[in-house]
């Protein structure tokens, strides 16, 4: 689980750099082809309201006297491509890769709030940039995983969901890690919406003021600390089957590229280092080391799907990923007595030092990780 | 806690040049020879470099950051090897030369921190962006436990002794020993953390820290004439240290010899030992104790920093006028059949301890020409007398091979040890 704001930004920047090599290249043959945007206090004025698919440049100026925040929105208001905090005086060229359809740009200044809107009109069929049929064929893959991921979870989300309501404690926890580790393989996927993560997978301590807290982690609260489920709980797990099942339905269509793939990879990892390692992840229950493995099963896929690519533009890297991720799986099949099972464990189990040993191995693995994606776009 | 002699030179300003570094004003050949080099901001040599802000030489016969004069801040970092593939360790150690030589120089590593390919993360960190040099030194050690990797059987040198337990150490494995070690010194803290930020990550997967420390406040000075800084117990100490002119007192305590320890460990001619202990001070207990029984402690006074009976820091002290156990007559050479350590400690402060006393103390570095015959025999009767060891506990421990400086741009760290025929 990580903020939502994060998350969106993540995903906007892995939607922007795919756009990236292309455009130095291009950028200034086309400078007559840019949009022109004046974003001020509270107007934003854009040159054209409609261009051709594939590289769309645009230039700022905040005439503005507050820092302004410019996007370009699909519809559904994610974020295409994004520059925060441009200061008033200043000019700044975005460019992105924009497929045909309906979009807007957004002004916001101040940056915040919905911001004053035009909009745009991308035309003409998909991208134009030419992308290596084997990175086409490894998003088309990524994504069947992805799909594969959601819908294996929904029976043993509904298994740990029934424990719940028939008020079996010891079946549900028995449940309960089995139940996420599509959602922890797949992550980066799911938080690009923004909105499910929150509801299903959100810890305590990263709760709101006035946020409801909801999903796996108030269940698995109830479960270790509290050693009893009541109505409430049944409610709850009513309503994490219903928001899963939102996922399974959605997660098929989520925006996938190449460098989304090798950033999500990345940011499992991330995960891991973050949340896993330090046993905050899985406060109650301690089932951490299942979590991780999963994310680690994740990036791991990313990455086997990316590297026939990255073995071809850097031979060095996917070596040392290999390695990396032969390393850290040995290492966490020592917590495990079975190779097949998912039975790891419990993180309260693992000491200082098995953690640190763990961590360094975390990091051997996500420093080259995070060379990928710039890797296989190159 | 030894004999040392410091210094308070007039530091400089941290970022006061920056404005004007850079384009315009180039001064060509001007001023650099010397242990002190002109620092490159572009093409244009940074007339800051000329002042303590400037870039401390990265090559030479001996490594920089022991001789050198002390710079007030420090970062240090023990290294366990993660590779069982020595070729991978080696060039490791080549990658860590050249990002070391380029952010002694106050160049940013590889590629820099911005400007590099939009979807790749950027080489340098970016948090010394605009920093002067500050006098960066990086100085790396082999510690006891590399030598039983890479086929180095053999190769350890006796001089790089294990310590021993002394009386009241309370070590922390956490905090003790380490496969290698990096020191960075300089004058703004953030240029040494930025170093050490740097070459951990470039380690990942090679090495990993197993421990690092901070140190905010000099509490040695290896510049002649110079006052000693106080350590955290408000007392000057260690007046003696060598200074980083007095070729001959390095050349006999600090740098090893020609012929020292024979033919075996001729790899580590013109190198060094370094001792590193993290000494807690029991910085409250301390505060309580009556102003005679502190003078009396060190066998100083605390104004001034004179020897008992002496009206001067660097007056030579009388032994005899101080009692037994008073640290300074423990210390000296003099007591110890002439033996010598260079000092080059740290006051440090990690915050409280949970107890709500401060965790803090001296970060002991010293370095000298043979383990067993400078740290381990002065160690052995402070901690069996010394009245200051009411006041203070050893919990963090290492030694380290230091081997001698990188000549220059073809060469790099531990050379000498890892080349076939060496």
């Amino acid at each position: 689980m990580r903020a939502v704001r994060l998350t969106v930004t993540a995903a906007a920047t892995a939607a922007a750099l795919t756009a990236l090599p292309a455009c130095t290249a291009k950028s200034d043959a086309k400078d007559g082809d840019a949009i022109r945007v004046t974003a001020a206090d509270s107007t934003c004025k854009t040159s054209t309201k409609s261009v051709p698919a594939g590289q769309v440049t645009l230039k700022i100026e905040n005439t503005g006297s507050r820092a302004t925040e410019v996007e370009i929105l699909f519809p559904d208001d994610r974020i295409v491509s994004e520059k925060e905090n441009i200061g008033p005086g200043t000019k700044y060229t975005l460019t992105a890769e924009v497929k045909a359809g309906a979009y807007e740009i957004a002004c916001r200044p101040g940056m915040k709030g919905h911001g004053v809107r035009q909009k745009l009109t991308v035309t003409g069929g998909g991208t134009s940039a030419e992308r290596d049929p084997k990175l086409d064929k490894a998003v088309a893959d990524y994504r069947q995983y992805v799909q594969d991921q959601a819908d294996a979870t929904l029976p043993l989300a509904e298994t740990f969901v029934k424990a719940v309501k028939d008020g079996d404690v010891d079946a549900a926890k028995k449940a309960y890690a089995p139940s996420r580790l599509g959602w922890e393989r797949t992550e980066p996927v799911a938080e690009s919406f923004g909105d499910i993560d929150p509801k299903v997978d959100i810890r305590k301590p990263d709760l709101e003021a006035g946020q409801k807290w909801t999903g796996w982690h108030r269940l698995e609260q109830a479960l270790w600390e509290d050693k009893k489920v009541g109505a409430e709980e049944k409610t709850l797990a009513d309503r994490l089957l219903a928001d899963l099942k939102d996922w399974q339905k959605r997660v098929g269509k989520a925006e996938i590229t190449p460098t989304s793939m090798a950033n999500g990879a990345k940011e499992l990892l991330d995960e891991v280092a973050k949340g896993k390692v330090t046993g905050e992840e899985e406060f109650y229950s301690h089932t951490d080391l299942v979590d991780f493995k999963g994310n680690v099963e994740g990036a791991q896929k990313a990455y086997e799907l990316l590297r026939p690519v990255a073995a071809k533009n850097d031979p060095a890297l996917a070596k040392e990923l290999d390695k990396q991720f032969a390393a850290l799986g040995t290492l966490l099949d020592k917590y495990r007595s079975d190779k097949d099972s998912y039975d790891f464990v419990t993180y309260d189990k693992v000491g200082k030092e098995q953690q640190k040993e763990l961590s360094d191995a975390v990091n051997a693995l996500a420093e080259p990780l995070s060379k990928l994606a710039a890797t296989v776009v190159k | 806690m030894t004999e040392t002699q410091e210094t308070k030179g007039g530091s400089p300003s941290r970022r006061a040049l920056i404005g004007w570094g850079g384009a315009g004003l180039a001064l060509g050949a001007a001023a650099a020879g010397g242990a002190m080099a002109m620092a490159e901001v572009g093409n244009d040599v940074d007339p800051a470099a000329a002042d303590m802000g400037g870039a401390v030489e990265f090559h030479g016969a001996h490594q920089a950051g022991i001789a050198t004069p002390v710079q007030d801040r420090l970062h240090f970092a023990a290294f366990d090897v993660k590779t069982d593939d020595r070729a991978e360790f080696v060039q490791m150690l080549k990658d860590w030369t050249e990002a070391a030589r380029r952010m002694t120089a106050g160049r940013p590593v590889g590629e820099g921190a911005y400007g590099g390919l939009a979807e790749a993360p950027p080489d340098d960190t970016g948090e010394a962006l605009g920093l002067k040099p500050s006098r960066l030194t990086l100085t790396i050690g082999f510690g006891p436990s590399l030598f039983d990797k890479f086929g180095l059987h053999g190769r350890r040198p006796a001089a790089l002794a294990d310590l021993p337990a002394f009386p009241g150490d309370n070590l922390d494995r956490a905090r003790t020993g380490g496969d290698l070690c990096v020191q960075a010194c300089a004058d703004d803290p953030q240029v040494a953390v930025h170093a050490i930020r740097n070459l951990a990550r470039i380690g990942f997967g090679k090495v990993a820290v197993r421990w690092s420390q901070l140190g905010f406040g000099k509490t040695s000075s290896t510049t002649p004439g110079a006052q000693t800084p106080r350590n955290l117990f408000g007392f000057k100490d260690g007046t003696r240290n060598i200074a980083g002119t007095e070729s001959d007192r390095l050349k006999k305590h600090v740098w090893v010899g020609d012929g020292d320890g024979g033919d075996g460990d001729a790899w580590m001619t013109g190198g060094s030992y370094l001792v590193a202990r993290r000494i807690r001070m029991n910085i409250e207990t301390w505060d309580r104790t009556p102003l005679q029984e502190q003078e009396d402690i060190f066998g100083r006074d605390k104004g001034e920093g004179a020897p008992v009976g002496k009206a001067k820091e660097h007056d030579k002290p009388f032994l005899k006028a101080m009692k037994p156990d008073a640290h300074v007559r423990l210390a000296h050479p003099d007591s110890n059949g002439g033996i010598t350590i260079l000092r080059r400690g740290y006051s440090f402060t990690d915050g409280t301890d949970g107890l709500g006393r401060l965790d803090a103390g001296l970060f002991f570095l010293a370095y000298q020409r043979d383990v067993r015959e400078g740290f381990i025999p002065l160690q052995r009767r402070l901690s069996a007398h010394d009245a200051l060891n009411e006041y203070i506990q050893h919990v963090g421990s290492a030694v380290f091979a230091v081997p001698p400086g990188v000549r220059d741009s073809g060469d790099w760290w531990g050379r000498a040890l890892f080349s076939k025929e060496a």
